[in-house]
């Protein structure tokens, strides 16, 4: 139990700054998989076949392909990217981003995916009624989507995005290859130290279990909420 | 876009492909013993079997799979009684401690899409055969079996290639799969697009072949309802 002490005699402390660490990745992920699905499923679900077929490519290729890879991808591409873009600007220094920003636009991206999924089949399973009664009233689109279809549609997605919550949070765990000293990061330095390996994945592996419960726990709640009257 | 380190590299791909598709394929045979084994437990009314089998789905569907396989590969090592025993020799090696670490986990998915399958067989099917006489032991294996299968295919189809995905995470323990070596090239050229493109290519194509055996085996077991 000293192990876990507080201060500068345990991991305690580490360890509950890398739990933080998960959290706010998996946050800041999630986000920007909010952000990349509001994009994407407008394209999956539009009348033009390029544009669906730009959305299928996305979805596609982020769920066929390791998690892993992506992150490899970003984590030894990512500079060199953002460089590239900085030099047609006339910006020549080298440039480092952050193991942050680079594990939350990795893992962003693929929850992306999940969660355009998500939205699609969500929006699809709305009875189509709804939308021809909102288009007969003359309630313009941006209306239509915002009062009409989001709030019907999220009741529908968020036993999902539960599912894509949990997935995001324990994909979090590959960015520990990248050095972001999050829960799996930091019991591998506190494994190496103490040479107790089997304690502190153990462990780990508890505080992703807690995460996980924890979270069910919100999610349910906030099932309740949205599906109010139904 | 070097086009030369895109053909150079894909020879090497394609040859760690193969450790991919062997961890693929034994994590997927133990797993699915596993997962049936624990989705029968599952079913137990015996409400420590059914805690127990619980318990397990939990753990091991609440972790990520990086969690477990450290757990075994460096964990386990760390115990002295079992570096005496003959387990050690399946332990020391990295790629058994892989195959474990998936075995585990996609047994605990697995067990999960099982039980679902068996729970919504409607209960006339099973009255109907016990009406005609039939055991209930061959209830089991002829009717709710075959039954759960058809009904777990696309779950488990999707399972496949999640567990396909998952294998990546075995080049975290210096096993050189496709993941492993596409890293390994990345890392000495530094040319991660060129390498991401091929490798995620051999991916996505056996994505694509798994989806469509699944779906092939779909329309072959399908029943009229």
């Amino acid at each position: 139990m000293e192990l876990l002490a507080f201060g500068k005699t345990g991991w305690g402390d580490e360890l509950f700054y890398a739990t933080l660490m998960t959290i706010a990745v998996s946050i800041t992920a999630m986000l920007i998989g909010f952000f990349f699905a509001l994009i994407f499923t407008p394209l999956k679900l539009s009348k033009y076949k390029s544009l669906n077929l730009i959305g299928n490519f996305y979805t596609t290729v982020i769920r066929g392909v390791p998690e892993l890879l992506v992150i490899y991808l970003f984590f030894f591409g990512g500079s060199g990217a953002i460089m590239y873009v900085a030099s047609i600007f006339g910006y020549f220094e080298y440039i480092e981003i952050n193991a942050f920003i680079t594990g939350s636009v990795a893992i962003g991206i693929i929850s992306g995916a999940y969660s355009t999924e998500v939205f699609r089949g969500a929006i699809q399973s709305i009875d189509k009624g709804q939308f021809e009664a909102a288009k007969v009233l003359g309630i313009n689109k941006f209306t239509q989507f915002y009062k009409i279809i989001l709030p019907q549609m999220l009741r529908l997605a968020i036993p999902n995005l539960s599912n894509v919550w949990q997935i995001t949070l324990k994909d979090t765990s590959l960015i520990s290859v990248t050095g972001l000293v999050e829960i799996m990061r930091q019991s591998y330095i506190a494994a190496g130290s103490t040479r107790d390996p089997l304690f502190f994945y153990s462990f780990a592996a508890i505080l992703y279990l807690m995460l996980t419960y924890i979270s069910m726990k919100i999610i349910n709640k906030l099932e309740i909420k949205y599906s109010r009257g139904y | 876009m070097d086009f030369d380190l895109m053909f150079t590299s894909f020879p090497k791909l394609l040859g760690a492909t193969v450790v991919t598709l062997k961890l693929l394929s034994a994590s997927l045979f133990f797993g699915l013993i596993i997962g049936l084994l624990f989705a029968i437990l599952r079913l137990n009314k015996n409400i420590f079997i059914n805690k127990f089998a619980y318990g397990y789905s939990y753990l091991f569907r609440g972790t990520p799979l990086l969690v477990q396989i450290f757990i075994i590969y460096f964990g386990l090592g760390q115990i002295e009684y079992l570096r005496s025993t003959f387990l050690w020799v399946i332990l020391k090696e990295p790629y058994w401690c892989a195959i474990i670490a998936f075995t585990l986990n996609t047994g605990a998915y697995t067990s999960e899409i099982l039980r679902s399958a068996f729970q919504t067989i409607k209960p006339g099917i099973i009255e109907a055969g016990k009406s005609l006489g039939i055991s209930s032991k061959i209830i089991f294996y002829k009717i709710q079996i075959p039954i759960a299968i058809r009904q777990s295919l696309p779950a488990y189809g999707n399972e496949i290639i999640l567990m396909m995905k998952g294998t990546s995470l075995a080049s975290t323990v210096t096993l050189m799969d496709l993941t492993g070596v596409a890293k390994y090239i990345i890392s000495t050229t530094f040319k991660p697009i060129e390498v991401f493109i091929v490798a995620g290519g051999i991916y996505l194509f056996m994505t694509f072949i798994i989806h469509n055996v699944i779906k092939f085996l779909e329309k072959k077991y399908s029943f009229s309802q």
